[in-house]
């Protein structure tokens, strides 16, 4: 097992340092002189010029400064905003908590609804339910979310009146940040109503980001239940007089989830593209509405740090899903 | 293989097997939604090629008479604008057949770029094998654990917004699919014997490439490149969306819906109908090819 997960990690190393290498030379493809882009407008005198070129080692040969790069990025250091001056990795990790926490519920609504529509499905197969299911799922994976997000809007919160239009809490509650998760947080807090407030804003968004996970969630539960339930242990367990329900929910949905886990662990990755938009649509305070707002801005040491890192969060959690498949599967682990 | 046992006269019902192309469409119609997606694709390629004529008004020509006016249907509007006016007296019918166009074109000339440079590639890392190989198939590990989104972002926040710097972005995000595919295809044909065969016969390696092998893998290109489209037109979508592809007032269908979100709360049809034609679009590019793939993978046939 240690020799599997330590394959796994030397595969990451050289595709991280490619990763870098993209960052590094995107960044130098902007037209134009970084110190231009930094004085802006204004401009700026060639004698100061001169001098910031030395300073941010802009006169050195372009090797010699994606070592300089690499040797900062390992000290964690990931260059200042141009507009705020805070470091992008505090920046970072000051709004990521808000990601994970919108992705974290996204996910949990694609689980939730995915699963138990999959398996209905593959159990009444052909029926109007498993039709209905599929038709649903091809449309979800086709669904423009932002303008999906913008229609929800236009339901919830514009007629109906439910749900607030944008942001994570309203206005009058103030919640002193402890895991940066403001639905923890609130529930921590003595705000009343507080952790209603945060839930209300965050039901929206998660739909939203959970659309395209949920279609991929019950077209794979499907397919990987109807492969499940021709086996023969399925037969015997029929055989011995189970109940119906617990051959299906047992026998057949616990070997139905390795596929599924799989799947959950490449959506990672899609999820945070969709939590540009999403978070763009409902101004939610996370990284991806940071990227976006870095771009119009011309803010490219965050720009470059912000994907970096975030490409590297992606990286992760394909390992880990890696690795996990392996402890499941122990199939996997022995091939090479 | 076994090679077609001679007709014998007792079997006349043998004796001809159908054309490929009959066989192919019998498989590919007897999937209902294959054949919906298909007659979508058909009426939008169609209005998109007469938009000119079709189209009751110019995309680019506003009414000063007509701000936000409703759908035909509804209280205040007329069938001078069937699906209304956005903001600034646009017609939105006429703008969306244009902007079908437009989605058309991008999502077909995405997929052709990426297709022609991966096929190369592909066949290069196929045929070449050792550090030719691994240097190209590592390049696009890397950039498919990019979110393919945030890569075309990111691309084009360097290269400008722009329809055509979001189109090269979405070329080069979509690229290793192509990559991958024909390099698995070419490896998988490249035991088989006709290529022997045509080696032995003294075929270069160009000749081995494009008259012997390629024409082998086309299907799973095929499947590959239908499904691209979709990704292709929601892709470019979201980058005129974010403001990032086709600039107003390009009646590009995301770049639509981007002027339309500030006025969501008083006009629910300008939000409304240049996402249904995104959706419709990207829907019925997938089911094409999920049609194409059961039509074509013979893994499921039969």
């Amino acid at each position: 097992m240690i020799r599997f997960i330590l394959t796994r990690l030397s595969l990451i190393i050289p595709t991280f340092l490619g990763l870098t290498l993209l960052a590094f030379v995107l960044i130098r493809l902007v037209p134009g002189d970084p110190i231009e882009t930094l004085a802006g407008e204004r401009g700026i005198d060639p004698a100061r010029h001169e001098q910031l070129r030395k300073e941010y080692g802009l006169d050195k040969p372009l090797l010699v400064q994606y070592g300089i790069y690499l040797s900062r990025l390992v000290q964690g250091d990931l260059g200042k905003s141009i507009i705020t001056h805070e470091s992008v990795i505090g920046e970072f990790r000051s709004l990521f908590p808000a990601t994970i926490e919108l992705a974290v519920c996204a996910i949990l609504f694609a689980l939730i609804i995915g699963l138990p529509a999959g398996m209905i499905a593959a159990v009444k197969r052909n029926s109007i339910f498993d039709h209905g299911v599929m038709a649903a799922s091809l449309t979800g994976y086709s669904m423009p979310i932002f303008w999906w997000g913008l229609l929800l809007i236009l339901l919830f919160s514009v007629q109906l009146g439910i749900t607030p239009v944008s942001g994570r809490l309203a206005a009058q509650y103030y919640i002193e940040p402890v895991t940066g998760f403001l639905l923890i947080d609130a529930l921590l807090s003595d705000e009343k109503g507080a952790f209603g407030s945060a839930l209300s804003h965050i039901v929206l968004p998660a739909i939203v980001l959970g659309t395209v996970p949920l279609a991929v969630v019950a077209r794979m539960t499907r397919s990987a239940m109807l492969e499940v339930l021709g086996e023969d242990y399925i037969r015997t367990a029929r055989a011995k007089g189970l109940p119906a329900w617990r051959v299906v929910a047992v026998h057949a949905f616990r070997n139905a989830l390795i596929p599924v886990i799989t799947v959950i662990g490449l959506q990672v990755g899609s999820l945070f593209t969709g939590a540009i938009l999403t978070e763009t649509i409902f101004s939610w305070p996370g990284v991806g509405k940071w990227l976006i707002e870095a771009i119009s801005r011309r803010d490219y040491p965050v720009l470059q740090g912000g994907a970096l890192l975030l490409g590297a969060v992606v990286m992760s959690v394909n390992l880990l899903v890696d690795v996990l498949y392996g402890l499941i599967n122990p199939r996997i682990r022995h091939t090479k | 293989m076994t090679t077609p046992a001679p007709a014998l006269p007792t079997q006349p019902a043998m004796a001809a097997p159908p054309h490929p192309l009959r066989e192919f469409w019998t498989y590919f119609s007897a999937n209902k939604g294959a054949v919906i997606g298909l007659w979508t694709i058909v009426v939008v390629l169609l209005l998109a090629l007469f938009a000119d004529f079709i189209a009751p008004h110019s995309p680019y020509v506003t009414d000063p008479n007509a701000f936000l006016k409703p759908p035909a249907w509804q209280e205040g509007g007329s069938w001078k604008f069937p699906l209304g006016t956005d903001a600034i007296g646009r017609d939105i019918f006429s703008r969306l057949i244009h902007g079908a166009r437009l989605s058309l074109a991008i999502g077909v000339s995405v997929v052709a770029l990426s297709i022609v440079v991966g096929i190369v590639l592909g066949l290069i890392a196929g045929f070449a094998r050792g550090i030719t190989e691994i240097a190209i198939m590592r390049a696009m590990d890397i950039m498919l654990t990019m979110p393919s989104l945030l890569l075309a972002i990111v691309i084009v926040a360097v290269l400008g917004p722009g329809l055509m710097n979001a189109m090269l972005a979405v070329a080069i995000v979509v690229l290793p699919h192509y990559v991958r595919i024909t390099r698995a295809a070419v490896i998988s044909e490249l035991s088989k014997d006709y290529v022997t065969a045509a080696r032995v016969g003294g075929a270069g390696t160009l000749r081995m490439m494009f008259k012997e092998v390629l024409p082998n893998c086309t299907a799973p290109l095929i499947v590959q490149a239908s499904l691209g489209v979709s990704t292709a037109i929601l892709d470019a979508a979201a980058l005129g969306f974010l403001g990032l592809g086709a600039q107003p007032p390009s009646p590009e269908w995301g770049t639509m819906l981007a002027d339309a979100r500030e006025f969501v709360t008083r006009a629910w049809w300008v939000v409304t109908f240049p996402g249904l034609a995104i959706l419709v679009t990207v829907l019925a590019f997938n089911l094409l090819g999920d049609g194409l793939r059961d039509a074509l993978d013979p893994k499921l046939k039969r």
